[in-house]
């Protein structure tokens, strides 16, 4: 599933698998999981390894700031791509 | 500051100094600093040609007399013209001994010119000798409350191109410009050492407070006396200590980068006066629509700022951290 494969990088990358408390639903910025750095990182991840082209209009919260938000972003691209 | 105790409305006059009693207060820090607390004989400073390190050289001065003070010119072969010709213009008014020595050689000797083309060719094959480049942070929003980056190339003959930093070479190309701090701050330290000197930090608040510099770069030395001040304050003060007016008239510049970049253009794209006061509310629980009201911004645009403020300090707090130890 996209979103079990996006939760996998975020507790690995950021986290160093601790991340008991790492909600689906969580902001990653506000709750200072990511910095800037760390959204590009997951837009790299999820560049390469879903094979998308995240535009740079679509760099929002919206989009990036939580894991069901990414795994749901993933899914819309996939599908107008697709 | 008047009224700082009860205050929920904010004016810039919370921002003005008394520069006569500031400049007492600085030298006698600085004087005790050196000479008691560091044990050294007087001070290098790293000047620039900016306001920070003039009005820091301008207090050591003060402090420690002319005759204690060395001032480090260290350009590199993509500074601003200006800077040299700027940095010995303070030098002169401050009547210290000047030493000039161009990084490059050293910044060669890196690699870092050869492996800043490399990347940059690597994501703009087009970029070539002649052109010159930047790194360029996006504006936030409340639709995007981080930054992304892009690098910008503009050729000889003005054509721009720009292309979005994946976050694998903007860390490469952050690590490489690092190399110019620490490659000034590393001959500051070794002018300190030669003259049994201390070394003077010249971050302002702004910078100290959001970890706006280079770990054990432009962020290391022995003291630091205008840290605790906002840049529209500096400007006061760099006035009151009679620098020349190419200085105190000089907009801020990062000068990181061979392609011209205002400071402000990385700084929530703010002139630094709005900036000051964003800062002065957040970090003084000022109202975002008092500070909006006073500046000429949207109150939701100044809560977002003051939202980035606080993120960014919590985020970079580990470059102001000393070495972590387990407890014994």
């Amino acid at each position: 599933m996209i979103k079990d494969e996006v939760r996998k990088f975020i507790l690995e990358k950021f986290l160093f698998n601790c991340g008991d408390q790492l909600d689906d639903e969580m902001s990653l910025i506000d709750t200072n999981t990511v910095d800037s750095v760390g959204i590009l990182e997951i837009v790299g991840f999820i560049e390469n390894r879903f094979r998308i082209k995240v535009e740079d209009e679509e760099l929002t919260a919206e989009n990036l700031d939580s894991i069901n938000k990414i795994a749901k972003f993933v899914e819309r691209k996939l599908g107008t791509q697709g | 500051m008047p009224g700082k105790e009860h205050m929920n409305e904010f004016s810039y006059d919370v921002l003005k100094l008394d520069y006569e009693k500031e400049t007492a207060r600085l030298t006698a820090f600085i004087s005790e600093a050196v000479a008691r607390r560091l044990r050294k004989h007087g001070a290098v400073v790293g000047i620039s040609g900016g306001i920070d390190s003039s009005v820091t050289a301008a207090l050591c001065v003060r402090a420690l007399g002319p005759d204690k003070v060395v001032g480090l010119l260290m350009p590199e072969k993509d500074s601003h013209p200006d800077t040299l010709k700027l940095s010995r213009l303070v030098g002169e008014s401050l009547g210290i001994r000047t030493i000039h020595r161009e990084i490059t050689p050293i910044l060669a000797g890196l690699g870092f010119y050869d492996e800043m083309t490399s990347c940059i060719q690597e994501l703009i094959p087009e970029y070539a000798d002649g052109w010159k480049w930047k790194i360029s942070a996006s504006d936030v929003s409340e639709e995007r409350i981080f930054s992304f980056f892009w690098l910008v190339v503009q050729s000889p003959r003005g054509e721009i191109i720009r292309k979005r930093l994946p976050a694998d070479r903007l860390l490469h190309m952050i690590a490489l410009s690092n190399f110019k701090q620490r490659t000034r701050k590393m001959l500051e330290y070794h002018y300190a050492d030669r003259f049994n000197y201390a070394v003077a930090g010249t971050s302002n608040l702004l910078e100290s407070d959001q970890g706006f510099f280079v770990k054990l770069g432009d962020g290391a030395g022995d003291f630091k006396p205008i840290a605790h001040l906002y840049k529209m304050q500096i400007y006061q003060l760099g006035k009151y200590l009679g620098l020349p007016e190419a200085i105190t008239q000089r907009k801020p510049t990062a000068d990181i980068h061979p392609l011209s970049q205002g400071q402000d253009e990385f700084f929530f794209g703010l002139p630094y006066e709005q900036l000051d006061a964003c800062l002065y509310g957040e970090k003084n629980g000022i109202p975002a629509e008092s500070v909006a009201r006073v500046i000429g911004l949207d109150a939701d645009r100044v809560s977002l700022i003051y939202r980035q403020l606080a993120h960014r300090r919590i985020t970079n707090e580990y470059l102001s951290l000393p070495p972590l130890y387990p407890e014994r």
